[in-house]
Order: structure tokens, then sequence, then C-alpha cells
């Protein structure tokens, strides 16, 4: 199948979902992420999938990983104060090893902020909003074709490692309009691995050999079992002895921290001389590239990092570019998250310095510019 | 627990088809004891998951075991939400009047005056009465029963089972270790509060006949609402078969 269309970010990560075999929807409408249900809601049912529009968006979390359950790539979509409610299902689905994107189509905040200015500000609450140590893998993109791309990514990565993926757009990603070739030749699909239907030894969360990811049958297919938000074993049966709650956290950690190399993608550009680096993710780094050609022009080396994985944070490239660089800025619609983390990996090798703004504007070349000059 | 097993056994389902999901509370953890498809979930959020699995999987015969604080406070939402879609999920809530698992605070079904250890000084709150609740929402189903009433409960919760679209049946049950500690001069004596159930249960057929001072403050069963409306899957269903249609 191949198209050629002119549509907005929201619209193109359906498109990626539906390319990825996503067969379940369920959320609620929230500015500026409305459009992703709403598109959800028009093309599912053509193809015997199914769309919910639930209660609340705690529902809209639930009813999409039961349907992962059931055996469906499901999906759910809001902006910050829906991300925000959903924590805890979000943990639930960490814990249980249940695969599930969830779109986050961020606005400026805190609180009711500002519906449908953009912002980057959710993204230390990708990582830590949950309660408790957990797992996290999160994906920022950056165009309108990279929202149809990556959102298929972020299913196979949640099929893959029976995990929620979390997939942080900004407003101005998910509702500019881009030309984007919807071509399913460009994507791969991965499908959770499931067990055989006569495997009598299969243990729900059990794993063999050197793999940290349980195979995992959906319910109503010949295995039943028990899910649990509770600290389980193997039989997914709840307990709580401390030596299984260290084993089975252990695992969840290791399944993102030991598969690093497959799960962090980023993008450089002209940084094989560049004297500093500006790091930047999202809608942001579309400005920030511009910035480099604006600088270079100026006899100034930048190059551009644009992290594509936000979480797990691509350490070893930053270390890496930190050694041989002068200095780098951060370019966030925030003030200032992954910043901390580029300062915290960086650990003094060279200066690291903000531009940042969290007041609903998108920021320009010319802002990174004169931002860069001031503090570099 | 027993009734609700006894009843799935009486209709000879196929376990595979069979999905029980739960909130938290005591009463959730007793999927954890069935051989079936068993999800134990965030507190009150049952139903929510549950709509998702029946969405996904109509086939499937979906189950929802709560209770009073997880169904009707923290979930009291996504309970009049499923009842208003009418979406095939047979929802018993074991209402014992209390939080039971975490030691004893009042719920939105515990009787005004009594003590709880957030109402150390008597309950100011008035109760609801969940049957009413979940009929008022729209449900197509409701039906109320108590632990006592063995084969009562088990028959109804049969016909719940049976019946296609939302239904909701009220298990009233005790708490000897919390709610009986404090009220009603039981002292934690779980016999003598089967008994109170026994003794203060009174059928829905007989209301009408009897005297108000007989009925107040009385546990009403029986079967409340039974009808037929469309339910939430197959509507949908008919959504995709029209796309079927036009390919």
């Amino acid at each position: 199948m191949k198209k050629t269309k002119f549509i907005q970010g929201n619209e193109a990560c359906v498109e990626g979902a539906m390319a990825a075999g996503m067969m379940f929807y369920g959320g609620y409408p929230i500015t500026p992420s409305t459009e992703v249900a709403e598109q959800s809601a028009a093309l599912l049912p053509r193809v015997g999938g199914k769309f919910i529009q639930m209660e609340d968006e705690i529902a809209g979390i639930a009813a999409a990983i039961g349907g992962s359950i059931a055996g469906l790539k499901s999906m759910t979509a809001t902006s910050g104060p829906g991300f925000s409610l959903k924590m805890e299902n979000l943990g639930y689905a960490i814990i249980a090893e249940i695969p599930l994107v969830v779109v986050n189509v961020q606005r400026s905040g805190p609180s009711t902020g500002l519906p449908t200015s953009p912002s980057q500000g959710d993204m230390m609450q990708a990582k830590w909003g949950t309660h408790g140590d957990h797992p996290v893998i999160a994906l920022s993109p950056s165009t309108v074709q990279e929202c149809y791309t990556l959102t298929a990514r972020a299913f196979n990565l949640a099929e893959k490692y029976r995990m929620p993926v979390l997939f942080m757009l900004d407003e101005v990603v998910g509702h500019m309009r881009e030309k984007v070739e919807l071509d399913s030749s460009l994507i791969e699909v991965i499908d959770r691995e499931k067990p055989a239907k006569d495997d009598s030894s299969y243990l729900p969360y059990g794993v063999e050999g050197d793999s940290l990811v349980p195979k995992m049958a959906p319910f109503g297919e010949g295995h039943r079992y028990h899910i649990t938000g509770l600290v389980h074993d193997e039989t997914g049966f709840p307990t709580n002895s401390t030596k299984v709650a260290d084993k089975l956290m252990t695992r969840l950690m290791d399944k993102v921290e030991k598969n690093k190399d497959d799960i962090i993608d980023y993008e450089e550009f002209m940084t094989e001389d560049a004297d500093y680096i500006i790091f930047s993710y999202g809608s942001t780094a579309r400005s920030s590239k511009q910035a480099v050609l604006d600088l270079r022009e100026q006899g100034i080396k930048a190059g551009l990092f644009r992290a594509i994985t936000i979480w797990p944070f691509p350490e070893d490239r930053i270390m890496e570019l930190a050694e041989k660089s002068k200095g780098i800025l951060v370019a966030e619609m925030n003030l200032g998250q992954m910043v901390l983390e580029v300062e915290r990996v960086v650990n003094g090798r060279c200066s690291v310095n903000l531009m940042g703004k969290g007041n609903g504007e998108f920021i320009s070349p010319e802002e990174i510019v004169e931002r860069f000059k001031e503090v570099m | 627990m027993n009734s609700i097993v006894q009843a799935i056994e009486s209709k000879g389902y196929d376990k595979d088809n069979v999905c029980v999901v739960s909130g938290i509370g005591c009463s959730s953890r007793a999927p954890g004891y069935m051989d079936f498809n068993t999800l134990h979930t965030t507190h009150g959020r049952a139903l929510a998951f549950a709509t998702g699995i029946k969405m996904a999987k109509p086939h499937m015969k979906v189950i929802v075991i709560s209770g009073d604080g997880d169904a009707t406070a923290i979930g009291g939402n996504h309970l009049i939400h499923s009842a208003r879609r009418n979406i095939d999920i047979t929802t018993i809530v074991f209402n014992n009047n209390i939080y039971g698992m975490t030691g004893g605070q009042f719920s939105p079904a515990t009787p005004k005056g009594d003590y709880a250890t957030t109402s150390p000084y008597g309950n100011i709150d008035t109760p609801f009465d969940i049957a009413k609740l979940a009929e008022g929402a729209g449900a197509s189903f409701v039906a109320r029963s108590t632990a006592s009433h063995f084969t009562q409960l088990t028959k109804v919760i049969g016909e719940a089972l049976d019946h296609e679209g939302f239904s909701m049946v009220e298990a009233v049950c005790t708490c000897p270790t919390s709610y009986g500690r404090k009220n009603k001069g039981f002292k934690g004596n779980p016999v003598a509060m089967l008994k109170y159930l026994k003794e203060n249960s009174v059928p829905v057929e007989a209301v009408a006949k009897l005297p108000k001072e007989k009925v107040e403050g009385k546990i009403i069963t029986g079967k409340f609402v039974k009808e037929e409306r469309p339910e939430y899957t197959k509507e949908y269903q008919k959504i995709i078969d029209k796309f079927k249609e036009e390919v």
C-alpha cells in the first residue's frame, strides 16, 4: 500500500499504528491529541478493529490494556492532564508486562496550562511519572513522516519487550501538516511472541535461557493464567517474597537496560567535525537544525544531535560527543528537563547550557543562535 | 465466591472463554483462586479493563468481581458508564459495608451512624443503595442477595450470567474482622453477622404487602430489573459489518 498524503502528525500517527497492526483504541478526547482518537474511530472498524471512547482518561488506558491482554495491538492518546491521570495504570502495564502504545501530544502545563500551545514539558514525567522503580521506553518524532514510521516502531518495541512505549509528540508536530509517504513497505511489523497452544509448560512470566521477555498468551486462546499488579512470580500469582520481587524488578529493568543498543535511536547532523553540539528532540530539533546551518554560516562549527529515543537516554553517544566538544546547548520547549540528563551524563567533560522556553511558544532558529552566542 | 463458581460451573462454559476481572480489596482477591483467565487490576478500574477485554473478544464471558468501595467510590464512574453502555459484563459487588483490606474505613455503603476507623465518632455520610444506583445508571439486570442466601444468590448470579447486557448482582456479605468489631454489637462474631443477614432480609415481592416499619433498614433481596436492550459490543459489530458488506 502506497499513498502520498498531506496530513497532520496526529493523523500520521494513526496511519503508522494501523500499518503496525493496531486493532484496538481506547481513549478520551483532550486537546491537542483528539485527532488521534478521531482518526482511530474512523479507521479501525473498517478493518474489523475496535474503538471505544471511555468515560475518562483512566478508563481509556485501562480499556487499551484490556484490549492488549485479549490479544489486540492497542493504543491510547492524551496530553498533559490525561498523562498525569494515566500514571497508575501505566505502572500496571509495566509490571504486568502488557504491550501498549501511549501517545502524549504535549501541551503547555502545568495543570490546564495552555491547551492549544506546544511544550516538551512532560519528558521527565515520562520517566518518573508512575510510582516505584520501573523501566521506560519513550520516543519523540520530529516530522509528520516520522509520526508515521516511528509510531510503528513504538508498536514493535512494545510487542518485542512486552511493555508500554510512550510516544511523546508536541502540539507542533501533532497539528502541523506535511507531506507524508504512507508506504507499508517502509514498515516492519513485529508481533509479541506467543507460546504454542499445546505448550503445557508455559509460565506467563517465565523466561528461558538468555531471554528477558516472557512469551505472552492472549486471554481466551487456550492458556489460562492470572495477571496482577502485585509483585508476582513466574506463574503470575502474587507473592510478598522480597527474593522474588528482586528477581522480577531486575528482569524488568534489564529488559530495557540490556537492550539499549536495539532500543536507542538518534540522528546526527554535521557532528563529525563539530566544536559545539546542539542537543534537541521533537519539533524543536527542526529549529535546531536550521540554527546549526546559521551558525556554520557564521564560521561556528556546530552540529546537531537529535534524540529519537529519549528514554533510555543515549548516554554512551552523549559521553563520546562531550569528550570531543567544547560545549553542548540543549534546546527544548520546557524550563530544563533533558538538559539535566545531559549534565548528568557529561559530568563536567564540557559545558552544558540550556535554551529553554516554557511559555507555550515554539523555539525559533534565531532564538537558538542568539542563546548559543550568549552562553557558549 | 462459592456462589459465583457454582453458578459458572452450572452453565458449562469453556474455562478458556471465561475472564474474571477484579479491582482492589478483599473481594478482589477472589479471582486469584479461580481457574479462568483472571485479571487483578487497579483500585476501582476493573470494569474499564473488562470493557477492553470484552470489546476485543466479545465471545468471552466476562465477569467482574468488586467490593462496595471499589465499585461505588473510586470505581463509581466506571460502574455507571458500563451500565449505561449495556455492555455484556456480569458484575458482582461484594457489599460488606466497609473498606476491609485497609483495616476498616467507611465506604459509600456504610450505614449512617456506624463506626469505622475514619469515622471514629460515627459515620455522617448517607450510603448508596447500590442496586438503585445501577438501576438509575441504566443497568438492564439488577439483583441483590446475601451470603446467607446461598441458593438464591447462586441462582441470581446464574441469571445474571445468562442475561445479555450489563448485569449487576449486589451480594451483601460480612466483614467480621473490621466492620463486625465496631458495629451493631456483633463483637466480630461471624456467625452472628451471617444470622443478621438472614434475619434482616426481605424479598422484594413481599415489600408491598408489609408495613413500613418491617421494611425500613432491611436488606431487600431479589431481582429488581430485567430488560432486554441492545448490547454494546453487538452494536459496535454492526458498524464493522457495514464495512464488510461494502467490500
